[in-house]
């Protein structure tokens, strides 16, 4: 058993693991947070996607001992207090999902695709969440969804902030 | 909506307007989903819970000769192995379809002497965590003798082969034969018959959350909980009470948040009843979270089925008759619904065509494979695939244009309610309408241009139509299994807020909104103030479920006739209370007032004096709570138009879809957006048919394409944008007038896209290419054609310079330097 540090949404995670206890288990078991799904436990689907010191991550092929140390960021940690990210509206608004299991994994893949590319194009949109398999949208509604987020996070970055880049 | 019996058209509302139907409304379910604290199966932790896992054979047919589970238990954790003889007093895994020469084998729990498919369950670890009970079960032991295998289906016809049910000493599972009309003389009579085998491949549902169940018994109260990620809690409840031997009433069954399914939930698994069974034998709830590689094996499959499909026409395009053989590979068991499925598409053979014989035969075949069952669309893509694309050949062959071909063979609109030779009653249509409209909305004209210009530069570009008319609102009792009907409740609970209960078990299809809109319009309230419940057995009355396009067409029936027997009641409460007659009585979104006497009262303030009841009429009941078994008198039949063009790199036979566009009539719509939602969602799964999807066994029987590596799901950059509009024609089969879409988009683009890229590449010969539309396939196809016609060249050329001619046989030459 190892003993790991693992920031998650922003708290302090201490918990005795396993070497091979995976990320996606640490955070599904050991911390509760059910928000982050199984879909394959082989990267090929990605459900379980979180954010990784800011950068969005497979987590069912992470160990937590890799993230020791690190933080960590699920579904459940986007939202502010009763205000949802804009990607969450984005999804809710242009009915991105149905069945909403991939959910959380689409949107934390397009959270780390804004994070880089600020306005991306459709293409850039799907070729970025080619790694996300949806089984009930045909996609087209989730690539509306992040596009309309990317139209909302511009317009809330202050103009200042904005003017300075 | 509906006024004196037949709904009309309704329009697609603004948000804003004064009706909620027919608005993009967002959805009520999304704010629990986006933010992750919604509870899927896997997400629900008890006290105490155990986990368990299953050993799976690794060999498509063995004898088991011994098992030995005493390494397995000695893992630090584990609470228990169980082996076949433990779980013998489980009943078997039901099928519930009835056919008289229809063969069912015994299929137990877990395999009992002899394995049939690969990852077929053999015993089952219980641990303390997931972890413990899979160390475990690689540690339980299975001495296995293998024996011969089949996964072929033309060969497990033959009669050196080994049989997959011994007692049956024939592998032939069923037999089914659909005949109208006179088929040899139409034959006779034709002028032309366009012959062709198609497969529809084997496929996997894989809905993105893989299967799940908890059992957990408390025995104080004689109470069996279930959760299962199932789209039937109440026929799943039934089953199980049998399969445990528990009365109904101690078993109660909830489908909480279910991630897709696509019917591979509509069914009732091994699992699902070993895992309550464990729960019952250790005195602790158990939970089982199937992993992806097990939902490839043992989850059920669709489609698999090899066709002949014979068209008998006219010089002028007129269809005279139709012949189609299908082998339909059941696999090792029947599942639920396995034999009813190549039925399902026996009645759909017809498409949306006046066809005057046709002469279906079904042979079900018995393999050393997972069972197929319903897939989305269940039986219907099978047919369209088929329809579709003998239409297309027919048209290439007779050299007419494929979207005059079709138009040729539609019945009018004036000929609905139209009967099909193979018996259906197609409720309204207009074929004309979704065809015309695509066509314009594709620029079909210009698509053929190009196409043209394209081949003359050597590019392949292709255009592909596709009419299809699907089977929804699942169905007449008559004519189901287990009941057609759905079950609705409403309940004004006394603060004025409306509890919905609904038979139907949504999962993604968003009821919890469309429910809300329809409820809110009859009552004159808000859909924030109106909760659907679904999925679970103990809070709504009994209900068949979700699959078949019903749940709207069906299940939202059932609600709307519940809240018009809840206004009858208000009305008269009303009446009462303003001294005016019930049928003067209006309740709407001013409230409740009585017309002539022009009294009013709100919403709020009658239905409080139904549960304060100081004041009521004599007889009435106080509560206001109505409950609508709806029984549909026949199917509804969505139709539409669908037109995909690609480009064919005829070098890698690489396909590439350009264009995509829909026309689709679902009847009235309740809410456009997730209309187009279950359109795209449905395309992109019949594209995933068309263009890469494959379920592979090898001659040994293992499966070559199980996992997410292996099998290719479509991808967001795979997909182009589709392009989608509707025409509205409703349903005389309700009242709303809707008709159902959630298998539309999937029974449409399958045979859509293939008829593209053979459309693409007919000039080089190319008549028809097996599905998935893999670069390698194409590729092949293009050569074989090419090599075939230079062959046929060839000895063209050698007959002409025989005939000592010698200019032809040059010119070929050069043609072909």
């Amino acid at each position: 058993m190892k003993n790991v540090t693992i920031s998650v949404n922003g708290l302090e995670q201490r918990a005795s693991v396993e070497p091979r206890l995976l990320l996606v288990h640490f955070l599904r078991e050991a911390v509760g947070l059910t928000g982050t799904h199984v879909g394959c436990e082989t990267s090929l689907c990605g459900a379980c996607t979180v954010l990784l010191d800011g950068r969005a991550v497979k987590s069912c092929t992470v160990l937590a001992v890799q993230a020791d140390g690190r933080k960590v960021t699920t579904v459940e940690g986007l939202a502010n207090r009763d205000q949802l990210h804009p990607l969450q509206e984005g999804f809710w608004e242009e009915h991105g999902l149905q069945c909403g299991f991939c959910t959380p994994g689409m949107i934390l893949c397009s959270h780390d695709l804004l994070a880089r590319n600020a306005n991306p194009s459709d293409a850039e949109i799907r070729e970025s969440i080619n790694g996300n398999l949806c089984r009930c949208t045909g996609y087209q509604h989730i690539v509306n969804a992040v596009r309309s987020a990317s139209r909302k996070m511009s317009k809330r970055v202050p103009a200042r902030a904005a003017a300075a880049r | 909506m509906a006024r004196n019996g037949k709904p009309k058209p309704t329009n697609e509302k603004k948000n804003g307007s004064a009706q909620w139907v027919g608005r993009k409304l967002k959805r009520k379910e999304d704010p629990r989903l986006v933010q992750g604290i919604s509870h899927y199966t896997d997400d629900i932790k008890l006290p105490r819970m155990l986990h368990c896992a299953f050993v799976r054979s690794p060999y498509a047919h063995a004898h088991i000769r011994a098992i030995n589970t005493e390494k397995a238990r000695s893992v630090p954790g584990v609470a228990g192995v169980f082996t076949p003889e433990d779980t013998a007093g489980i009943g078997m895994i039901p099928c519930a379809i009835q056919m008289p020469d229809l063969k069912v084998p015994k299929h137990p729990v877990l395999a009992t002497g002899r394995v049939r498919y690969v990852g077929e369950p053999v015993a089952v670890v219980v641990a303390e965590n997931p972890y413990a009970a899979r160390d475990a079960v690689e540690l339980v032991e299975v001495d296995y003798e293998p024996l011969p295998v089949v996964t072929d289906m033309t060969k497990a016809l033959e009669k050196e082969s080994p049989y997959v049910h011994d007692d049956f000493r024939s592998n032939r599972a069923f037999t089914h034969v659909l005949k109208n009309g006179d088929i040899d003389s139409a034959f006779k009579k034709a002028d032309r018959v366009i012959k062709q085998r198609m497969l529809n491949q084997r496929l996997a549902p894989v809905a993105m959350e893989a299967r799940a169940v908890i059992g957990e018994y408390l025995p104080g109260e004689n109470r069996l909980t279930v959760w299962s990620s199932t789209q039937i809690p109440h026929l799943l409840r039934t089953q199980l009470s049998v399969m445990l031997a528990l009365p109904e009433t101690a078993v109660r069954v909830i489908a909480p948040e279910v991630g897709g399914g696509f019917g591979s939930k509509l069914n009732v698994y091994a699992e699902e009843g070993i895992v309550p069974w464990l729960a019952m034998k250790l005195g602790r709830p158990v939970k089982w979270a199937e992993t992806r590689r097990e939902n490839f094996a043992a989850t059920i499959h669709g489609r698999d089925t090899i066709n002949e499909v014979e068209l008998a026409l006219k010089k002028d395009g007129t269809i005279l008759g139709m012949k189609v053989g299908i082998l339909a590979d059941v696999g090792a068991y029947h599942q639920l619904l396995t034999p009813l499925i190549p039925q399902l598409t026996a009645l759909m053979l017809a498409g949306c065509y006046k066809i005057p014989a046709i002469h279906i035969s079904i042979e079900g075949v018995f393999t050393n494979k997972m069972s197929t069952d319903a897939y989305r669309g269940a039986g219907r893509p099978e047919a369209t695939y088929l329809i579709e694309r003998i239409m297309d050949i027919a048209a290439h062959e007779l050299g007419m244009d494929s979207a005059q071909f079709r138009l040729k063979n539609f019945p009018l609109p004036q000929q609905f309610p139209f009967t099909t030779i193979t018996g259906l009653t197609y409720d309204s249509a207009k074929y004309q309408e979704t065809l015309n409209k695509a066509l314009k909305l594709s620029k079909y004209d210009s698509l053929r241009q190009r196409q043209k210009t394209g081949w003359k530069q050597g590019k392949y570009y292709g255009i592909g139509l596709s009419t299809y008319v699907e089977i929804c609102a699942i169905g007449p009792s008559a004519a189901t299994p287990a009941g057609g009907w759905e079950s609705g409740t409403v309940r004004i609970e006394p603060t004025g807020k409306v509890t919905v209960l609904t038979g139907a078990s949504p999962h993604g299809q968003g009821e919890e909104t469309t429910f809300a809109q329809l409820v809110a319009d009859q009552l004159g309230i808000v859909p924030d103030d109106v909760n659907v419940v679904h999925g679970d057995t103990m809070a709504v009355p009994y209900g068949i479920g979700t699959f078949g396009s019903r749940a709207t067409a069906v299940g939202g029936t059932a609600v709307y006739m519940a809240t018009q027997k809840l206004k009858t009641k208000m009305a008269t409460l009303a009446a009462h209370l303003l001294g005016a007659k019930p049928a003067d009585i209006t309740i709407d979104r001013s409230g409740v007032t009585a017309k002539r006497n022009k009294k009013s009262m709100s919403f709020g303030e009658l239905v409080l004096a139904a549960y304060t009841a100081r004041n009521i009429p004599r007889g009435f009941e106080p509560g206001l709570e109505a409950t609508h078994f709806f029984e549909p008198s026949n199917f509804t039949f969505p139709f539409g138009t669908h037109i995909a063009s690609v480009e064919v790199d005829a070098e890698t036979g690489e396909v590439k879809i350009d264009k995509y566009v829909a026309v689709d009539d679902c009847g009235n719509v309740l809410n456009p957006l997730l209309v187009d939602g279950q359109i795209h969602g449905g395309i992109a799964q019949g594209l995933g048919q068309a263009m890469w999807e494959e379920l592979i066994y090898n001659e040994d029987g293992q499966l070559v394409t199980g996992s997410l590596m292996d099998y290719a799901l479509p991808k967001a950059h795979l997909l182009p944008e589709f392009t989608l509009e509707r025409t509205v024609t409703p349903s005389p089969v309700n009242p709303m007038g809707v008709k159902g879409v959630g298998e539309a988009g999937t029974i449409a683009s399958t045979p859509c896209l293939v008829n593209a890229v053979c459309d693409a590449l007919s000039p080089l010969g190319v008549r028809h290419i097996e599905m998935p539309l893999k670069p390698e396939r194409v590729w092949r196809a293009i050569t074989h054609a090419q090599s075939s016609r230079d062959q046929h060249e060839a000895a063209m050329a050698a007959a002409v310079a025989k005939s000592s001619n010698g200019k032809a046989g040059r010119k070929t030459d050069r043609r072909r330097a």
